[in-house]
């Protein structure tokens, strides 16, 4: 059993147009962009719909609930970690790591529930551990 | 407009380096360029295209216009990583065909092992003003593990296992050991792909290509201008290309944008993919190639671990041989960009100059394909139809 430990993580550059998902993911919520033309949920978070075009989108909190898409633990480096794509309840799937697990155990479906962990200078990023 | 044998590679050159030590960057080039000139039986005064991508120093295009004396009237900087000097030839064919460029040059060159990089296995950073950086980076996405990721996803879709994987090595160093410049030229086994060290899950370290400094190049010209040449010409039948990314968030990462540019290619070609006696396939991990081989339509989506079991891409053994001067799992992928030698092995193919052991008989019709960046994020893919003029 390998179990995940907690690794040095970067800051994630924050700018206006994402200042909102940053000040969120702060306070313990996951946001995900919404576009009110044509309905579709999208991430990363744009200003402006990346399946229609319009700039009109909207923040919106996520359950913080998903499951595995696809996953890799990176064995090579100097404290392993779990790489994923995790796909949410509202539909889009964003990379991310699967922490506080037994790394060995992690299985493509499995249910995973948001954590934000704290950066290096940065706000906390999302991450994700199996329930 | 077509660019069906409307332009034909005249000269091609990989760099005899693998570790370049003593040679700057802009020099790597320049030897690449007079390589494939020499090769074609022209000079650097009748370049009058050049193509570059990102690893060409300063202002790219500029700087090595500048630095080789080039006189053009055509320029191309299309960027799409590994995948863009497969581009660049499609792109070379479009602006001859219309009359933009009679010779067109395009090099590639980089010092990855002589700077020491880390090219695998650090997480890539493209810079703070990135849009991905920030919802990416802190993850730690290197190239082998998000590769590993498409790699993870299908096995669970289709049962793909990782002994398929390792026949696609096991090809690649059968026609290694007869390359003297390849960087591994040692035949391996399936068991010595599988019980080598797991570097991201479920990829070996056999399972991903070597790090070399060199570079390559090719010149394209008008169909007249190469018959008069000394070399066998090679014509440009078809080209396509695309870029896949992660779609707004609705990831799917069992597929490549090689579903698009391969039938794009082989419509302008008017050919089939059984037609094609040779391939080069992008091999920046063993997976790129499975899931590349099922895209260009080789075999059925899902069936891509027993197509290349037992030996189908072998030359002499199997039907679709492939990659036969070791590729970049054991010849060479200079500058982390594999692209440019895989046209540059197919036109070897083509001519009939590859080594004996692993020339196709009759080979004239061949395909190369490129994909750079990362099957998991973004990647540019590039398919190449080219045939003995
Ligand atoms: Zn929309």
């Amino acid at each position: 059993m390998l179990r995940a430990q907690d690794r040095p993580i970067p800051a994630p550059p924050v700018n206006p147009e994402t200042k909102p998902f940053w000040d969120a993911a702060a306070a313990g919520k996951l946001l995900v962009k919404r576009c009110t033309a044509c309905g579709a949920a999208h991430h990363y978070p744009r200003a402006r719909c990346p399946f229609c075009g319009s700039e009109r989108t909207e923040w919106t909190e996520a359950s913080g609930r998903g499951t595995v898409y696809s996953y890799s633990v990176f064995r090579r480096a100097p404290v392993p970690y779990a790489i994923a794509y995790v796909t949410l309840e509202e539909g889009v799937s964003m990379m991310t790591n699967l922490v506080d697990c037994d790394l060995d155990g992690i299985r493509i479906g499995q249910g995973v529930r948001v954590v934000f962990k704290p950066t290096d200078g940065g706000p906390p990023v999302p991450m994700f551990r199996v329930v | 407009m077509t660019i069906k044998r409307k332009a034909f590679i005249a000269g091609v050159f990989e760099h005899p380096t693998r570790k370049a030590d003593e040679q700057s960057l802009a020099q790597l080039h320049a030897e690449s360029a007079a390589g494939a000139l020499a090769d074609a039986g022209l000079a650097f005064k009748d370049v009058d295209g050049y193509f570059c991508a990102g690893d060409a120093p300063g202002l790219g295009g500029l700087s090595m216009a500048d630095y080789m004396g080039l006189k053009l009237r055509h320029v191309d900087t299309t960027e799409t990583g590994g995948s863009s000097y497969v581009i660049h030839v499609g792109h070379a064919a479009e602006a001859i065909a219309a009359g933009k460029c009679d010779v067109a040059l395009i090099t590639l060159a980089g010092r990855p092992r002589a700077e020491g990089m880390a090219t695998g296995t650090a997480p890539r950073n493209y810079g703070s003003a990135a849009p991905d950086v920030a919802f990416e980076f802190p993850y730690g996405p290197t190239v082998v593990n998000q590769y590993a990721m498409a790699a993870m996803r299908h096995m669970h879709e289709y049962g793909t296992t990782s002994a398929q994987l390792a026949w696609i090595k096991v090809a690649a160093s059968r026609h290694a050991q007869h390359n003297p410049r390849a960087l591994l030229r040692e035949v391996v086994t399936v068991e010595d792909v599988v019980s080598s060290p797991i570097i991201a899950d479920p990829l070996h370290r056999l399972d991903c290509c070597v790090i070399t400094d060199g570079g390559g190049a090719i010149v394209v010209t008008r169909p007249e201008v190469a018959r008069g040449l000394k070399r066998p010409p090679v014509a440009v039948l078809g080209a396509g290309e695309a870029v896949k990314h992660q779609r707004g968030g609705k990831i799917d990462l069992t597929y490549t944008g090689a579903v698009w540019s391969g039938p794009a290619a082989f419509a302008e070609a008017g050919v089939q993919p059984s037609d094609i006696k040779y391939v080069s396939i992008y091999d920046s991990f063993t997976i790129t190639v499975l899931i590349t081989l099922e895209d260009l339509g080789f075999c059925q989506k899902g069936q891509g671990g027993k197509f290349v079991s037992d030996g189908t891409l072998i030359a002499g053994v199997g039907r679709l041989p492939f990659n036969t001067d070791g590729g970049g799992l054991c010849n060479n992928h200079p500058a982390n960009r594999g692209g440019l030698t895989k046209v540059v092995e197919a036109v070897r193919q083509l001519r009939g100059e590859a080594h004996p052991a692993v020339q196709v008989k009759n080979c004239d019709l061949a395909l190369a394909h490129g994909t750079g960046g990362s099957l998991a994020t973004r990647h540019g893919s590039a398919t190449l139809i080219m045939e003995r003029a």
